[in-house]
């Protein structure tokens, strides 16, 4: 039967940035988990007018070295990142690989600091509500650099042994998406948990 | 619609204006007043859109089940266009009136206060009211429970707070409801304009009881008022009879006394009501019984029947020492 | 590199062969748990949500039976307080949200003119973690484990001290199960619709119902990570001992409430928005032209879904808030009835003008515009601060919730139901017996409900179990448990007519109303890839303009392509190849359910979780799904 059509034949069978659906699906979770953590920055304010001194009498202040050499390592790990993410997009298999693997080097970095700021905050969560709040904002982002962390290594697995398609060069750019939110973020989830408390 | 009526007609038959609709205070008059507002514009409109809506429904064209014309007809769009416009500006202009009548109300409410007013504490417990009349002096400070006397005329100021988990003061016919919420003192000020006594329910959801947590606001003249809060700043009368000085015996030495004050007693515990007058309180149980000898007797034999749940446990009494103890309970007027 | 017009020579035999190799239904335990063809996950997640929405109408019975007079013993406090938070719970969780999203999940693919969702196989996944919450729940309620401190759980009540044992633990991780799932419906809807349109249906000829879906696909992206906090709290203060909402230590009561009603109130537009969509749908359908107003009901509903978001306070008027505050929600509150106003407007011009013809969808309608609208005035009511002081808590604001949430939502739902039934199952609802149902339902719900706004009034407070005779609340509270029988008959017909169409109903055409949208273009029921040629749309209603339209070419047919447009005007972009079949969705979900139901008892469960899930989830990423593309590949 003849009639009138619209081929896409011609379209190409990958793409990238918001031409993609997935690159849409990740800003979806990126909207989704800055919300929450927005909602817990919030919800850490609120607590604070409950409080005399924030921290509460008898806490210091948190330790600032690890949360800072953390903003400085994440700002650092951007540009591998960055790398990776052109090179996917250029489709090119061995600067993937190189560069991802820095980021994997510093995503794992960036979790062994995680690990001294707990430890700088100066209090256990069960002390009171100040220690609550930031036990879990601190520990939402860690969450993110764990889920981060596993996404990264698997997916470096498999553009250096996988059997590689096309479409997982798009894995890799939005993959480096989700990581510059990661980045993005701990900049605020950093001024609240440890600057703020040495500002009042 | 046949349900509306019918409800209509039973509102109209029996049961008469409801709690909050008959105001005895002017925070509640405010609220009714601006509820005969709402409701009037509600009738209106509810009766305006289920009216148009059949007579679109009733009236319209027959209907075609060939394409639909998609050609509109200019004219009769536009007139379709200004109707929604029109009816959406009306809209606009009821809601902006509506806001504006509930923001002076929220004023008026507001405005209510007095220097120097009676002040009574409330604080409520999973599944009573602890109320206090405050007074400078400490000793002239009155406890009781479940049962609010306010002299008529006189703005009272109430001071709200909780302690285990959060209640809701409603007393429909003076004013509506203010939380009671741990961490976070709340206050509101009533007046009642005329006497009477007043059912009041906790209106939060607090747990197992809540549906038996109510209170009783009496209002009555400032003499009548003053007598009454004279007569609770006195301790418990001392037992005349054998029969009520073996209930006392038997009310401090059981365990009633772990949760009870008796003001004249030993028994100062404040788990439970304050019972130092309460033969003269009208209730029992959070407002649950009327304050008879036999529910008195049903109530401390088992509780648990009476208030599923409840903190007072039963307490096996024998019946000499139960009658011994209702006697000295009634005599603590 | 782009789309070209043309005049080709279409085989449609050849396609709609190779179109069903490649997009066959896999059989055995495959089939069963590994399916990702949207319209089965999608009826599969209706059924569900109807079984729950069942359940937890049973429960309403009995809580009607146990009010029906005063000091009935048929239930005591404990088991009553479970009731009702399991039926609210049930309703807002485990039906509402995931009913609304998915009838999106089945119609939106279809709508826009694509063969599957964005995601087919997160899109199952949700539907697993959906029916794990749904099945946690169920099954602690059944062990007299089920939560009792309400659906919204105030704290302390909630708490660890006031309320020990694990009943709160599965409330909170309900939450967090059901949440998820909302969460990756949204996620697929938003990006089905702007990503996955048929070429031309630029974003002012998107249907009205796929607009209602998008808004509230947005509204869930936002306001549902509120309940996941605040929840994740709550489990915390009772595993972990923080102290989010412990008032000894610093913590906060009212925190808990801001954060919740800032989920609860966008909750209800998130019910409410699906089901305006639904109404446009049928009222445009059976009024036989366009709707009045395409553009104000566009605007209308993203008004709303960002006012949505601005009243939450107005479930907090008792608590004592200073007095600016409560007039800016008062203000806010009220103010968005008028976009809901535009919408009711537009609808009633559209009827006024259009041709109507009076079928069983568009009663459903009517019992809908009647209902709601009273459900909305009162609502304008309880926005009032001055005037919820005296409603709150009370059974005014069961009447009126009821009232938006069964008038509002479910009436249009069921029409929703009885109008696409015929596309979901290939045979024609009964008429009859549809009228006959509007008809009970209608009466049944005024009757139960209409007498609660005078109990509200006459002093009778929410979540009682029982009251005193002489609070005179009894005659009342009798007509409601009367109605409510009535209502459970017909939800009963309701389900019968389901049962008969299933088995005796007459063969349904592709288009039986004669509608606009092109869910209707292709066969009743739909095959497993939708259309044999993605439409290419022209106008706002495809199918009143075009009897015989261009189509799309040159999508591969030996896999599972699809095409990808732009977000704007959809535009032919590039080819996307989805997801076939595959079980690792389904482990994933199980892993990860034992992950958080072993949460509820140590908050190693998190740990376990991530470790379980990791394998699975290994499995879902990692390419080579040799076995299925292999195979379809061969096939082809």
């Amino acid at each position: 039967m003849r009639r009138p059509v619209l081929d896409v034949s011609a379209l190409p069978p990958i793409a990238y940035g918001s031409r993609t659906t997935i690159w849409w699906g990740v800003l979806g979770l990126i909207a989704i988990e800055g919300a929450a953590l927005a909602l817990t920055a919030v919800a850490a304010l609120y607590l604070r007018q409950n409080f005399m001194t924030w921290p509460p009498y008898g806490t210091p202040p948190p330790g600032l070295a690890a949360a800072t050499a953390n903003v400085v390592l994440l700002a650092l790990s951007v540009w591998p990142m960055y790398v990776a993410d052109r090179a996917a997009q250029r489709e090119r298999r061995l600067p993937v690989i190189i560069a991802l693997g820095i980021a994997c080097v510093f995503n794992v970095a960036t979790l062994a600091l995680r690990g001294f700021e707990f430890a700088a905050l100066n209090c256990w969560w069960d002390d009171h509500a100040y220690g609550s709040a930031v036990w879990l904002l601190l520990g939402m982002h860690a969450a993110h650099l764990v889920a981060s962390a596993i996404e990264n290594v698997l997916l470096l697995a498999l553009v250096v042994k996988g059997p590689l398609e096309r479409k997982h060069f798009v894995d890799v750019h939005v993959n480096a998406l989700y990581w510059y939110f990661i980045v993005a973020v701990w900049v605020p989830v950093y001024v609240l948990v440890f600057l703020a408390p040495r500002w009042s | 619609m046949s349900a509306m009526l019918l409800s209509l007609v039973l509102l109209l038959a029996g049961c008469g204006a409801p709690a909050a609709l008959s105001p005895a205070g002017p925070q509640a008059g405010q609220i009714a007043g601006l509820w005969a507002v709402f409701f009037w514009v509600s009738v209106v409109v509810e009766v305006a859109v289920v009216a148009f809506l059949l007579y679109a429904v009733l009236r319209a064209r027959r209907p075609v089940l060939t394409l639909p014309a998609l050609a509109a007809e200019p004219l009769a769009e536009r007139r379709l266009t200004r109707g929604v416009s029109a009816a959406t500006a009306l809209t606009a202009i009821v809601v902006v009136a509506l806001l504006a009548a509930s923001i002076l109300v929220t004023r008026a409410l507001g405005a209510l206060h007095a220097p120097q007013a009676l002040t009574v504490e409330i604080a409520g417990h999973q599944w009573w009211w602890e109320v206090e009349y405050w007074d400078p002096v400490p000793s002239q400070r009155v406890r009781t429970a479940n049962e609010i006397h306010v002299p008529v005329g006189e703005a009272v100021l109430v001071k709200l707070r909780a302690s285990d988990v959060i209640h809701s003061l409603w007393v429909p016919p003076l004013h509506g409801k203010k939380d009671l919420i741990p961490g976070h003192a709340t206050s509101l000020w009533i007046k009642a304009d005329r006497p009477g006594a007043f059912g009041g329910q906790c209106a939060e959801f607090c747990g197992y009881q809540h549906a038996h947590m109510r209170l009783l606001v009496i209002a009555e003249s400032r003499g009548a008022f003053d007598a009454w809060l004279a007569r609770q700043r006195r301790p418990a009368p001392e037992p005349t009879d054998a029969q009520a000085r073996r209930g006392r015996d038997v009310f401090l030495t059981g365990p009633c006394a772990i949760c009870h004050t008796i003001v004249g007693t030993p028994a100062a515990a404040r788990l439970g009501p304050d019972l130092t007058h309460l033969a003269g309180r009208t209730t029992l149980a959070a407002g649950t019984l009327p304050n008879t000898p036999g529910h008195l007797a049903g109530w401390i034999i088992d509780p648990q029947r009476i208030k599923p749940g409840v903190h007072m446990p039963s307490i096996g009494l024998d019946g000499a020492d139960l009658q011994a103890l209702l006697a000295y309970l009634g005599s603590l007027k | 590199m782009s789309a070209e017009l043309a005049v080709r020579d279409v085989d449609d035999a050849a396609t709609r062969a190779a179109l069903e190799v490649t997009w066959a239904p896999p059989r055995g335990v495959l089939g069963l748990l590994g399916t990702v063809n949207h319209k089965v996950v999608a009826i599969r997640y209706i059924v569900s949500a109807f079984v729950f929405f069942a359940l937890a109408g049973v429960l309403a019975l009995v809580m009607r039976a146990q009010l029906a007079y005063p000091e009935a013993r048929l239930v005591g406090p404990d088991l009553y307080n479970q009731i009702f938070t399991v039926h609210g719970s049930t309703m807002m969780f485990l039906f509402a949200v995931p009913v609304m999203e998915a009838m999106g999940l089945y119609l939106v693919p279809l709508m826009v003119g694509t063969r599957n969702v964005a995601f087919p196989r997160l899109n199952a996944f949700g539907f697993w973690i959906y029916l794990i919450g749904g099945a946690l729940l169920w099954g602690a309620f059944l062990l007299n484990a089920g939560p009792d401190a309400g659906w919204f759980a105030y704290v302390p009540l909630a708490g660890p001290d006031q309320a020990p044992g694990k009943r709160i633990d599965v409330w909170a991780q309900m939450i967090t199960f059901t949440e998820l799932a909302a969460l990756v419906g949204a996620v697929e809807l938003v990006v089905t619709t702007l990503k996955l349109r048929a070429p031309g249906m630029s974003l002012n000829r998107v249907p009205l119902f796929v607009w209602a879906m998008l808004v509230t696909a947005f509204m869930v992206i936002f306001a549902m990570p509120a309940i996941m906090v605040a929840s994740t709290m709550l489990a915390m203060d009772r595993l972990v001992d923080t102290h989010f909402f412990n008032v000894a230590e610093g913590g906060d009561a009212l925190l808990w409430q801001h954060l919740f009603w800032f989920f609860g109130h966008p909750e209800v537009y998130i019910i409410f928005i699906p089901a305006t969509g639904f109404v446009s749908t049928i009222v445009q359908t059976f009024a036989r032209r366009p709707i009045v107003g395409y553009p104000a009901m566009v605007l209308s509903l993203i008004a709303t879904g960002f006012l949505g978001f601005g009243l939450w306070v107005h479930h907090m008027f008792a608590t004592g808030l200073p007095k600016l505050g409560e007039s800016f929600f008062t203000a806010a509150s009220m103010l968005i009835a008028i976009p809901t106003g535009v919408q009711i407007f537009c609808w009633l011009a559209t009827l006024r003008s259009g041709r109507v013809l009076v079928r069983a969808p568009l009663l459903y309608v009517l019992a809908f515009v009647a209902t709601f609208v009273l459900g909305g005035l009162s609502g304008v009511m309880v926005a009032s601060a001055p005037l919820d002081l005296q409603l709150h808590d009370t059974f005014f604001v069961v009447a009126h919730l009821h009232y938006v949430l069964i008038g509002g939502s479910v009436f249009p739902l069921l029409g929703a139901l009885h109008y696409w039934l015929p596309k979901m199952s290939g045979r024609m609802p009964s008429e009859g017996l549809g009228r006959l149902t509007v008809a009970i339902l209608f009466v049944g719900f005024q009757l139960t409900f209409f007498p609660m706004h005078q109990l509200g009034l006459a002093g009778m407070p929410r979540r009682v179990y029982t009251y005193l005779p002489e609070t005179g609340w009894g005659p009342l509270n009798a007509l409601s448990s009367v109605g409510a029988a009535l209502l459970g008959v017909a939800v009963l017909l309701f389900v019968a007519n389901v049962a008969w169409t299933l088995r005796r109903g007459a063969r349904a055409e592709d288009d039986p109303w004669g509608a606009d949208t092109l869910e209707w273009s292709t066969t009743s029921p739909p095959p497993a890839y939708n259309f044999v040629h993605i439409p290419v749309v022209e106008s706002r209603h495809p199918l009143w303009t075009h009897p015989s339209p261009r189509v799309v070419t040159g999508l591969r047919i030996d896999v599972r392509e699809v095409l990808v447009t732009d977000a704007i005007d959809a535009v032919p972009d590039h080819r996307h190849m989805l997801d076939g079949p595959t079980l690792y969705p389904f482990l994933t979900a199980m892993a990860a359910g034992i992950g958080i139901i072993t949460a509820i008892f140590t908050p190693w469960g998190i740990t376990v979780g991530v470790v379980l899930t990791l394998p699975p989830l290994i499995g879902w990423f990692w390419p080579a799904g040799e076995a299925i593309a292999g195979t379809t590949r061969e096939k082809a």
